[in-house]
C-alpha cells in the first residue's frame, strides 16, 4: 500500500501545471470484521478500501476531490488525470480563499507498527471457544490501517499500524450486561480467555434483582469508560479555537473566566502517546503534547491551519475538526481498591451512553447509564441499576462536585468504524462525583 | 461502468448455493460558504463492490474497490472462505438465501442536468450575504450537497436490479451571540434532505433562509429560557422527524429485537410478543414504512438483498402491527417484516434499517391544534437527542420554542427540552395535523451497526400535539 501511495504522489507531482500546488491525504485499510450474537457468528467479512483526497491549489483558489482507489497503482494512476481536470474546471470558477493555509516547510516522516495477528478464522474459533455457553455479542475488527500525506513540495508522511479490537458484551438478560474490550497489536488466546473469564465473573453481580432509583442527586463513581463519554462531550467543540471564536464552545464560559473547573483537572492532547498519525491534512506535524487544561485552568485550544489563518493565530497541528484524537487526562489519588469504600453509598457507573448537550453554552449534558452500573451501600455492591438518565452541567460535575480522580488512568482505544477503523484513543481515570443529578 | 460490471460478473465462478455482487457508484459535489467566504468545493468519487456468499448455513462478504474481473473473483473467493469457515458457528438458518429479483428505479430529477458548481456556489453565497446583517450574528453558513448514485445488485441466478438516485441536501444556519448567550437556527437541523433535482431547493425554501434564520437566532438570543412544567407540546415536522426516528423507528428494528445490536446501538423495549396487540400510541397514531414517495430520502424499489419494497403500516390506530425487519431477520424471528435490509455503501454489509418511516396525516388544522392548547409550547427543529439503549427513556431538545397560552402563540423561548418514555409517550398523542401541516424530511446520517454505518433515512410527518409532557429549559 505504501508503494502505491508513493507512486500516486509522484504521478501528482508530474501532472501539475505551472502555478499549481497540491496537498494529498491517503487513508486505507484492509480489515476483517466479524460480528457476533449469542456467542455465534452473525456477519463475517473483509473490507479493502483506500481513499485519496487531493486539494489542488492555484494561488489562493483551490478545490478538493476524494477518490476511492483499489491500491493497485496500475488501476489507480489512470484515474488521476480526470480528477485533476475536474478540479481545474472548478478552480476557474471559485473565488480566492483568504483562509487557505498549508505546510510549505518539508517534514517527512514514517511510522510503522506491525502486529502479530492470527488468521481471522482462527481468532473466530478462539472467541467462539472462550464465549461458549455465554450470551456474547460484539465485533472483532482487525488488520492494517494506513495514513499518508504528500504535497508538491516533496513532503511525504506515512503511518501504518496493524492491530485488532475485539469489543464485546456478555448479557445476563434484557439490558443487563458487562461490556469488555481487548485491543492491541499482538493477539493472545490466553489474554482473551482471561478477559472473558473476568467479564463472566463480573456478570454474576448483574443477576441480583435490579434497583430502580428515584430522580435526585446521588454520589457517583464514574469508571474510566464512563468518564470518556463525558470527555467526548468536551471534545465536541470544547477545545476548538474556531468554536471559541464564534462563541459556540461548550467551554466558552471557562475560557471567558465566568465558570471554573476543578483544580484536579489536567488534560492534554497527547499525540506522542496515542495511536493516531502524527501529521494532519494540510501537512503540519502534531506536537507530542498540547496542554488543554492545567490544574483547572485553560491551556491551549486546538488550532487548525484554516482557523489560524482566519484569526491570525499560529496553527498547532490540529485537524480540521479541531477535536483531540489522543486525549490524556491525569489521574488523581483514588486507588482502584478504594473506589467502593470512598463512594460509600451511591451509584457505580460502568458506562454512560448517548450523551448530548441539553444546554450547550452551560456545558450541561444529558445521557444514560448503561451496562454494568450498580447501587452501592456502605462500600458494597448491593444491586444492578436499572438504566437512569442524568442531566447535569460539567461545570458542576468536573467543578465543585468532583471529589477525587482515580489513580490509574486507563487507555481506551477507539472502537468506532464509521467510514473506516478509528485511530483515536484516550487515557482517562475514573472519578468520584457528589450530587450527580439523575432526572428520569 | 454498469455494463463492465455485468460482464465481469458473468466471468465469476463460485459453487455456493447463493452468491451476489452489489455495486455502488456515487458521485457527489459539495459547496459551502461560511461568513461570505467560499470554502473549497469538494468532489467525491466513490465506487466499489461487495461480494456475498450464502453456503451450507454459512455466510460471508468481501468488499473491494478493485473492479477488475480478477479483483472481483478474489473478493468472491474470500467471501466464500468466510462462509465455509464460519458455517458451524453461524447464527443464521441453514437454508438462508436472498431472492433473485429483476428491476429498475430512477430518482425524480435524475434526468435533468446537474446544477453546475458555480450555480450551487452562487446560491450559497446569496444566503450567506443575507444572513450576516447584524453584528450580533457571529457565525453563519450555507451549503448544498448533490449526490448521484447507481446501485446494481446481481445474483447468481439471474437477479439484476439497477437503482439510480439523486440526492440533494441543502443547509443554512445562523448563530447569534449577545448577553453572554449563543443561539443557532438552522434549516431543519440538516433534516431537509430529499431525492430530486432543483425542485428540492425550492421546496426547502433555501432562497431567503439566510435572512430568516438569522432573524430567528436574534429573537432566540434575546428570549427567556423555556419554562419548566407539565404541559402540552406541539411538535412541528422537523422535531416529529427525530421523535419518530428515535422512539418508534429504532425500537421496531428487528435486528435490535433479535439482539444483534446489543453491543453498540442497543436493544429494544419491544418484544416479539407485542406485535398485533400492544398499544403503542393513541387511536390517532398510524405509522407506515413507505419506500414509495418519489422524493422522500430513502425511497427505493428493492432493498440491498433484493426484496421488493412496498408501503406497510407498522402501527395502525395505535396498535403495533409488525417490526422493521428484512427477510433474513424475519426468518430468524418467525415474524413478518418489510424490505429494509440496507447498507450505507459498498463496503458495509446490509442490516435492518428504517428507510422511510412516516406518521400518516390526520384531520386537525394547525390553527385548531394551537387553539386547543391552554398551556403549552410549540417546538421546532431538533437540536439535541438522547435515548436509552432500549429506546425508552428519552430527552430531546429543540432550537426554537414558542409558548402557547389560552389557544394563542405567544412568547419565543430558548433552550426548550422535553423528556419522556417511548412506551407511554405516544399514548399521549392528542391531535394529528392535516396534510397542510405535513412535511417530508429525514437525516443523511443515522448511525448503527458493527462495523458502524451511517445511512440516510426519511421521515414525513404532520405536526402533532402531545398532552402532559415534562418540559424544561436551560440553566438559570
Amino acid at each position: 500500500m505504501e508503494a502505491c501511495f508513493h507512486e500516486l504522489a509522484a504521478a501528482l507531482d508530474r501532472a501539475l501545471q505551472p502555478g499549481e500546488t497540491y496537498t494529498a491525504y491517503f487513508a486505507a485499510e484492509q480489515s476483517d470484521f466479524v460480528r457476533f450474537n449469542q456467542g455465534r457468528v452473525r456477519q463475517p467479512g473483509s473490507v479493502a478500501q483506500a481513499e485519496l483526497s487531493i486539494d489542488l491549489i492555484r494561488g489562493r483558489r483551490h478545490a478538493t476531490c476524494s477518490l476511492t482507489l483499489c491500491g493497485r497503482a496500475a488501476a489507480d494512476l489512470p484515474r488521476l488525470p480526470g480528477a485533476l481536470q475536474e478540479l481545474r474546471a472548478l478552480i476557474a470558477d471559485v473565488p480566492e480563499d483568504p483562509f487557505l493555509l498549508y505546510a510549505t516547510d518539508v517534514h517527512s516522516s514514517s511510522s510503522k507498527r506491525p502486529g502479530q495477528l492470527p488468521p481471522a478464522e482462527r481468532a473466530v474459533d478462539a472467541i467462539a471457544t472462550a464465549a461458549a455457553g455465554l450470551d456474547m455479542v460484539g465485533i472483532y475488527a482487525a488488520g492494517k490501517i494506513c495514513r499518508g500525506f504528500a504535497n508538491s513540495f516533496g513532503q511525504r508522511n506515512w503511518h501504518e499500524v496493524e492491530n485488532f479490537n475485539f469489543d464485546w458484551s456478555l448479557y445476563h438478560r434484557s439490558d443487563k450486561a458487562v461490556k469488555s474490550a481487548y485491543a492491541g497489536f499482538a493477539w493472545s488466546d490466553a489474554e482473551l480467555g482471561g478477559r472473558m473469564e473476568a467479564a463472566r465473573v463480573h456478570l454474576e453481580h448483574l443477576k441480583a434483582a435490579p434497583r430502580t432509583l428515584d430522580p435526585g442527586r446521588y454520589s457517583a463513581y464514574l469508571s474510566p469508560a464512563a468518564m470518556q463519554e463525558l470527555l467526548d462531550m468536551l471534545c465536541w467543540g470544547g477545545f476548538s479555537e474556531k468554536q471559541r471564536q464564534v462563541k459556540q464552545s461548550p467551554l466558552q464560559k471557562f475560557y471567558d473566566g465566568q465558570l471554573q473547573l476543578s483544580g484536579m483537572l489536567t488534560m492534554a492532547e497527547n499525540a506522542g502517546g496515542g495511536v493516531a498519525p502524527a501529521f494532519q491534512g494540510e501537512g503540519y506535524l502534531k506536537p507530542a503534547s498540547l496542554p488543554l487544561i492545567a490544574g483547572g485552568l485553560p491551556g491551549s485550544t486546538m488550532i487548525s491551519p484554516r482557523t489560524a489563518q482566519e484569526y491570525a493565530l499560529a496553527e498547532n497541528g490540529a485537524d480540521g475538526d479541531e477535536a483531540p484524537g489522543s486525549i490524556d487526562m491525569a489521574g488523581g489519588a483514588l486507588a482502584d481498591a478504594d473506589v467502593l469504600g470512598a463512594l460509600g453509598t451511591g451509584i457505580y457507573i460502568g458506562n454512560l451512553w448517548y450523551c448530548n448537550f441539553s444546554d450547550r453554552m452551560n456545558c450541561r449534558v444529558t445521557g444514560m447509564t448503561r451496562f454494568a452500573s450498580f447501587w452501592v451501600e456502605h462500600g458494597r455492591i448491593v444491586a444492578p441499576l436499572n438504566v437512569m438518565r442524568f442531566d447535569d452541567s460539567l461545570f458542576r460535575v468536573l467543578g465543585p462536585n468532583l471529589e477525587a480522580l482515580g489513580a490509574t488512568p486507563e487507555l481506551l482505544i477507539d472502537n468506532h468504524t464509521y467510514d473506516g477503523r478509528g485511530t483515536s484513543s484516550a487515557r482517562v481515570p475514573g472519578a468520584l462525583i457528589r450530587d450527580f443529578s439523575l432526572t428520569l | 461502468m454498469l455494463d463492465t460490471i455485468r460482464q465481469h460478473f458473468g466471468t465469476l465462478r463460485c459453487d455456493a448455493a447463493y452468491w451476489s455482487l452489489r455495486f455502488v457508484d456515487e458521485r457527489s459535489r459539495y459547496v459551502c460558504v461560511r461568513q461570505d467566504v467560499a470554502e473549497a468545493p469538494n468532489l467525491d468519487r466513490d465506487s466499489g463492490a461487495m461480494l456475498t456468499v450464502f453456503d451450507g448455513g454459512g455466510y460471508g462478504y468481501a468488499a473491494t474497490a478493485d473492479l477488475s474481473a480478477a479483483g472481483l473473483q478474489a473478493a468472491l473467493d474470500r467471501a466464500h472462505d468466510w462462509a465455509r469457515a464460519t458455517a458451524r458457528h453461524s447464527v443464521l438458518p441453514a437454508d438462508a438465501a436472498p431472492p433473485h429479483p429483476r428491476g429498475r428505479r430512477v430518482s425524480p430529477g435524475a434526468g435533468e442536468a446537474l446544477p453546475t458548481g458555480r450555480e450551487l456556489l452562487d446560491l450559497a453565497l446569496a444566503e450567506s450575504a443575507a444572513a450576516g446583517f447584524d453584528e450580533r450574528i457571529v457565525d453563519w453558513q450555507a451549503s448544498i450537497e448533490v449526490r448521484e448514485a447507481d446501485h446494481l445488485l446481481l445474483t447468481n441466478h439471474g437477479g439484476d436490479v439497477h437503482q439510480q438516485y439523486r440526492f440533494m441536501v441543502p443547509d443554512v444556519s445562523a448563530t447569534a451571540h449577545a448577553n453572554g448567550d449563543t443561539q443557532t437556527r438552522s434549516l431543519s437541523g440538516r433534516g431537509f434532505c430529499r431525492q430530486g433535482g432543483r425542485k428540492v431547493l425550492a421546496d426547502a425554501q433555501f432562497a431567503g433562509a439566510g435572512r430568516r434564520l438569522a432573524e430567528e437566532a436574534l429573537a432566540l438570543v434575546g428570549a427567556p429560557n423555556c419554562p419548566t412544567g407539565r404541559m402540552d407540546v406541539l411538535l412541528m415536522p422537523d422535531q416529529m422527524m427525530l421523535q419518530i426516528h428515535e422512539s418508534i423507528g429504532h425500537p421496531l428494528e428487528l435486528d435490535r429485537i433479535l439482539g444483534d445490536e446489543r453491543n453498540y446501538a442497543g436493544t429494544s423495549f419491544v418484544t416479539l410478543d407485542m406485535f398485533g396487540s400492544y398499544r403503542y400510541g393513541s387511536e390517532l397514531l398510524n405509522v407506515s414504512f413507505d419506500p414509495t414517495p418519489a422524493e422522500e430520502y430513502a425511497s427505493y424499489a428493492f432493498d440491498d438483498e433484493g426484496a421488493a419494497a412496498r408501503k406497510t403500516l407498522l402501527i395502525e390506530r395505535g396498535i403495533l402491527q409488525r417490526p422493521l425487519g428484512g427477510e433474513l431477520s424475519q426468518r430468524r424471528a418467525g415474524a413478518p417484516g418489510v424490505a429494509n435490509t440496507r447498507a450505507c455503501s459498498w463496503n458495509r454489509p446490509p442490516i435492518d434499517r428504517m428507510a422511510n418511516l412516516n406518521v400518516e396525516p390526520g384531520a386537525s388544522s394547525l390553527a385548531d391544534m394551537i387553539a386547543g392548547i391552554e398551556r403549552g409550547v410549540m417546538l421546532k427543529t431538533n437540536l439535541s437527542w438522547s435515548i436509552d439503549d432500549s429506546r425508552n427513556k428519552f430527552q430531546f431538545g429543540c432550537e426554537w420554542g414558542q409558548l402557547i397560552e389560552n389557544g394563542k402563540l405567544t412568547a419565543v423561548v430558548k433552550n426548550p427540552n422535553y423528556r419522556g418514555v417511548s412506551a407511554t409517550f405516544w399514548r399521549s398523542l392528542k391531535a394529528v395535523g392535516d396534510q397542510d401541516t405535513f412535511d417530508m424530511l429525514g437525516t443523511p446520517t443515522c448511525g448503527k451497526g458493527e462495523p458502524n454505518q451511517a445511512i440516510g433515512v426519511g421521515h414525513a410527518s404532520p405536526a402533532c400535539v402531545f398532552g402532559g409532557i415534562d418540559v424544561f429549559g436551560g440553566e438559570e
